[in-house]
């Protein structure tokens, strides 16, 4: 049997225990990623496998119009070509209003026409509901509707002006997930049987002609009309297509949890690197015998390398198995967001990737401190304390690249983009070197600007942080490090939250009335004035769309390869509006906002939102040309606004100033106040009777759906967060150990001395509590950049630093260092000085 | 007879910022096979930089040394490490047990380094110093006298051509001392190993052939522990040579 092996193993049996926050925080880091990777996995397959649920058919096509005569001859034409079933539906918002119970409530109608969906299927109770209303001229209603207003099936709903019996409650329906739109809950009613004038100008209605095909591949029937779907500005999906959108999405969830998964192993490395480094020091006279007795370098580098690895594989499975464990708990909490049941499922790639790539951390880690090993003298063993020669060690070197170049080849994995690759390791990279750039200039300060005045302990305390053996250095980069990296993910965390949450402040409508014919102007304004709650806003809305930008037409701009402008903005349908001023959720951010001009005017000043103009690549000076229901109106953009979308009020990317679109076809959007739920709720009831067609949003209804569904994001946010302050925990511990075991020495000769307990205390308190301050500051001053350059750069969002947050890692850390570093020192505070002396010797 | 040991020359200087210290100062002694002797001075004497020096756990600024027929300053850190596993036996003050292994297993540590099975050998060493029923004991369960025949079972176990003991009874009561010195002498004659002794103990200095004096880094003094005892012109002891004049070893 080789040395190595035999003396690890034997070398090892007292040294477990003391080795447990290596373990800790391998355990910890895997968990992190195996819990993340397996549930992508799971979901990968639950969409793979569930992908026709997604659209329901083979192929869907759809326009956010009707369809004219040239889109019904393309759809014939592909029913004919290749046989099968085909089904229709309609898609809007409307009110819906329950007679029996008297409430009303903005719902999401979908009006269908044949045995649809093919894949997947409409759960309802009762059962039959689903296949026989269609025939019955019945609707199906959301079961959580009915349950909000104590509606049964048997009752009755109205929309617009026909009323139906409600057949059923809908369940669940497969390929749609259970948030649903923000609209509102689902309404399914027979096409034959829907009140048409719901569907007129203004309403935002999705035509989809769904296809089943008998023995067609969806894909190439979709290739073979893309381009007449294009020309005739209709989509075309397909349960590939579907699976690839859903894919692309969940990609983006993947990357940004496997980052904060990186990072919990990342801390996981830096723990073991701290924990090494103790125990590296703690064999120090055993390593120096050895040599003595002809033992090579290579030889006891073995032995602890054996020992590190053992101990990484344990860590990694102990990991591993914490992993599948959460994961298990991850579909619970993101089920309601996701299209797709999943199912638990061990992923053994995840396991296996997680063990792995945890081994190789725990490896790479441990060979920082442990190649030191080699450097060991063993002269130490005739002369105690004899050191090493700080030489430049090329393998140190070494490792240090590998583990630069492990960083970048994780970030360039995930994002697909060099500059992260090159910029992760790089920005690790210099926090550490500012690090250590604020120990040095501590030390130096402390020496140089030393408080002759203070008492004793605080003196000793503080003189700690500069004679030899200090540890300054050491906790400051783990300490630091490992505040910088949770700090910035807390900060970057409450950045991308912020950025969604909805802003209370202000004057905030109870009910937006949307869909106000210019005929039906008086009457809503009567309606609410005699309900005692007047319009507080009405604002004109003018659909358009874009037609031309600087003269070039949309059309061509989107075939045009050279011109890298998202397809989404030049086809999209554009609600307008016109007003002579800007209003509270506006800021003006370049030209000047003209409100009137002469409804003649042949170049209309217009004010666009910052960001679309971004998107379509314009500025002040550049003109747009707009398709106002076949008119076009020529237009200037005179001025640039910064618009806070998470105010609730209508927003609009183009505003017109009056006169030009006065007379255009229009409809009115009402706010009103309605003070509480019980005037929102007869408004919306007496608005349903006198206005069928008016959708009425109840905002606080949907404020609390939106809060509900961004609690759920915060929650998953928080408990992945948690893993690495976790680690962070762990690191913490291990760098303040470091530490200890210096000190030790030193408390038991001051005890010695005579030197009282408290005294011995004191100095302990001042020096951890100095050291965790300096960590805790800069690691924090060094997140705010980091986070902000994140949040900037990366995720694109305005950077909001959290105060209390950084307030709390201010707060914590050195509390946690003072804590861990008295908490570990305490045997020596405790027992009588010759004890401990003997126990060490 | 061949050399164990020839030390030529030895300095070794420190700096210590803007000054040069020099610890050991053109020290040259031989040792032949077999042969037994003390170095002995007071404390900053050079006693343990000449230990280091002579064992290949350090390197000399000038000088040179020959260990077990081994050019040392030829040889890198590990090719002096296996001169050692092979040719040498330590026994230290603070008897540098590995505080993780059991008393057989610290003994077998030289020969298992080397890839060779030493249970056997560990066994009969440990039964020789009267520790046969304390093998499977850790060096904490031990006394300080029972920890230093564990480290003189481990520094025989190699069969080594030399043996070096920095203080082996420094940290040993009167009565202790006397067993474990016995015990170390014993081994010795048995084993026909060369032995270099540093010590304070001049009780224990006089019980080796042949004392070197160090002071101040020089040595000062080569001679038989028991002139009389010796035949004139013996084969064992080699007389240092005169120090070289000041000028060059130490420059």
């Amino acid at each position: 049997m080789p040395f190595s092996p035999t003396f690890a193993w034997r070398d090892s049996r007292s040294a477990r225990r003391r080795l447990l926050l290596f373990v800790a925080s391998m355990a910890l880091g895997v968990a992190a990623l195996v819990s993340i990777r397996s549930f992508a996995e799971s979901l990968e397959t639950a969409v793979t496998e569930q992908a026709q649920t997604l659209t329901g058919s083979d192929l869907t096509i759809w326009a956010r119009r009707s369809f004219g005569k040239k889109d019904k001859a393309l759809v014939d034409s592909v029913a004919q070509a290749y046989p099968g079933e085909q089904a229709r539906e309609l898609a809007f918002a409307s009110m819906a209003f329950f007679p029996e119970t008297g409430n009303a409530r903005l719902t999401e109608i979908r009006a269908l026409e044949g045995r649809f969906p093919y894949y997947g299927e409409i759960v309802t109770t009762p059962d039959s509901a689903a296949t026989t209303y269609q025939q019955r001229g019945e609707a199906l209603v959301d079961a959580s509707l009915l349950l909000q207003f104590d509606v049964e099936p048997g009752d009755s709903v109205r929309v617009g002006e026909r009323t139906y019996r409600i057949a059923g409650g809908i369940d669940e329906i497969a390929g749609q997930t259970g948030v649903g739109s923000f609209v509102g809950p689902r309404v399914y009613v027979p096409f034959a049987a829907l009140d048409t004038t719901l569907i007129g100008f203004g309403s935002r209605v999705e035509y989809r002609q769904h296809f089943l095909f008998a023995d067609a591949d969806p894909d190439a029937v979709l290739a073979e009309i893309g381009d007449r779907l294009a020309v005739q500005s209709l989509r075309g999906e397909t349960a590939a297509g579907a699976q690839q959108d859903w894919n692309d999405a969940l990609g983006n969830l993947n990357r940004f949890l496997s980052l904060v998964g990186f990072i919990a192993l990342l801390l996981g490395g830096i723990g073991v690197a701290s924990a090494i480094t103790v125990y590296v020091r703690q064999k120090a006279d055993t390593i120096a015998t050895l040599r003595c007795l002809g033992a090579t370098a290579g030889q006891t580098l073995r032995a602890y390398v054996l020992q590190a690895a053992a101990l990484g594989l344990v860590g990694a499975v102990l990991g591993a198995v914490l992993g599948v464990a959460v994961q298990t708990l991850l579909p619970r909490v993101l089920g309601p967001f996701l299209p797709v049941s999943v199912n638990f499922a061990v992923s053994w790639r995840a396991v296996a990737e997680g063990v792995g790539l945890g081994l190789a951390v725990a490896l790479v880690f441990a060979l920082l401190p442990l190649v030191r090993v080699r450097r060991i003298p063993p002269l130490r063993a005739i002369r105690p304390g004899a050191e090493a020669e700080d030489r430049f060690d090329p393998l140190r070197w070494a490792i240090v690249v590998l583990i630069a170049l492990g960083v970048a080849a994780f970030a360039w994995t995930q994002t697909g983009d060099w500059r992260a690759a090159v910029g992760f390791p790089l920005g690790v990279g210099a926090v550490l070197g500012l690090l250590a750039l604020a120990a040095w200039g501590a030390m130096a300060a402390v020496r140089r600007f030393f408080p002759e005045s203070w008492p004793y302990t605080w003196r000793q305390g503080l003189a700690n942080l500069y004679r030899p053996g200090n540890q300054t250095l050491v906790l400051m980069l783990t300490l630091g490090l490992g505040t910088f990296l949770i700090t910035t993910l807390y900060l970057v965390q409450t950045s991308l939250l912020d950025q969604v949450a909805i802003t209370s402040e202000g004057e905030r409508p109870g009910l937006i009335l949307f869909d106000i014919q210019p005929d039906q102007r008086e009457g809503v304004t009567a309606l609410l004035d005699a309900e005692g709650e007047p319009a507080i806003a009405q604002i004109p809305v003018v659909t358009m769309s874009l037609a031309a930008i600087n003269g070039l037409g949309t059309d061509s701009l989107r075939q045009d390869s050279t011109v890298n402008l998202p397809d989404w903005a030049l086809r999209r349908e554009y609600r307008s509006t016109y007003r002579d001023a800007l209003v509270g959720s506006e800021q003006l951010a370049a030209g000047t906002f003209i409100g009137s001009v002469p409804a003649d005017t042949a170049l209309v000043p217009v004010s666009l939102e910052s960001g679309i103009a971004g998107d379509l690549g314009v500025g002040v000076g550049d003109r747009l040309t707009w398709n106002v229901q076949g008119v076009p109106i020529e237009s200037v953009v005179a001025s640039l606004r910064d618009v806070d979308w998470t105010r609730v009020q209508p927003n609009f990317f183009a505003v017109f100033p009056t006169g030009p679109l006065d007379a255009a076809p229009q409809f009115d959007i009402v706010l009103t106040r309605a003070v509480d739920a019980e005037t929102s709720a007869r408004l919306q009831r007496s608005l349903v009777e006198a206005f069928p067609n008016v959708s009425v949003v109840d905002v606080r209804l949907v404020l609390g759906l939106i809060e509900g569904v961004l609690g759920r994001v915060a929650f998953v946010l928080q408990f992945m967060a948690l893993f690495s302050i976790l680690t962070g925990l762990v690191v913490l511990a291990g760098a303040v150990l470091i530490s200890k075991l210096q000190r030790i020495e030193e408390s038991v000769l001051l005890r010695t001395l005579g030197a009282s307990r408290p005294q011995v205390g004191q100095i302990l308190f001042a020096e951890y509590l100095l050291l965790g301050l300096l960590a805790a500051t800069v690691g924090v001053a060094l997140a705010l950049v980091g986070g902000w350059a994140l949040s900037t750069f990366a995720f694109d969002v305005p950077f909001v630093p959290s105060w209390g947050a950084v307030l709390v890692a201010l707060l914590v850390v050195p509390a946690l260092t003072v804590g861990i570093g008295l908490m570990g020192s305490r045997g020596v505070l405790r027992r009588p000085p010759l004890e401990v002396l003997r126990a060490a010797g | 007879m061949s050399l164990a040991l020839s030390a030529r020359h030895l300095t070794k200087t420190f700096e210590s910022g803007s000054r040069r210290l020099t610890v050991l100062d053109d020290v040259s002694f031989d040792l032949d096979d077999g042969a037994t002797c003390a170095v002995v001075g007071p404390s900053g004497s050079g006693k343990t930089t000449l230990l280091g020096l002579s064992a290949g756990l350090d390197r000399p600024s000038s000088g040179s040394v020959v260990l077990c027929g081994e050019a040392l300053e030829d040889l890198d850190e590990d090719a002096r490490a296996r001169t050692r596993g092979r040719s040498v036996g330590f026994i230290f003050q603070q008897f540098r047990l590995i505080p993780t292994l059991t008393a057989l297993e610290n003994v077998m540590v030289p020969l298992e380094l080397r890839g060779e099975r030493a249970h056997d050998a560990a066994e009969r060493l440990l039964d020789r110093v009267g520790l046969g029923d304390r093998t499977s004991h850790y060096p904490a369960q031990l006394s300080g006298g029972e920890q230093q025949r564990v480290a003189l079972a481990r520094a025989f176990i190699n069969r080594p051509r030399i043996l070096f003991a920095d203080e082996p009874t420094g940290n040993l009561d009167a009565e202790t001392s006397s067993r474990v010195e016995d015990l170390l002498f014993d081994l010795n004659a048995e084993a026909g190993t060369a032995l270099v002794v540093v010590t304070h103990d001049l009780d224990l200095a006089r019980r080796t052939e042949r004392i070197l004096r160090l002071r101040g880094g020089k040595l000062v003094s080569d001679e038989a522990a028991h002139p009389a005892a010796l035949p004139s012109g013996n084969g064992h002891v080699i007389r240092a040579e005169e120090p070289k004049s000041r000028g060059d070893g130490a420059s």
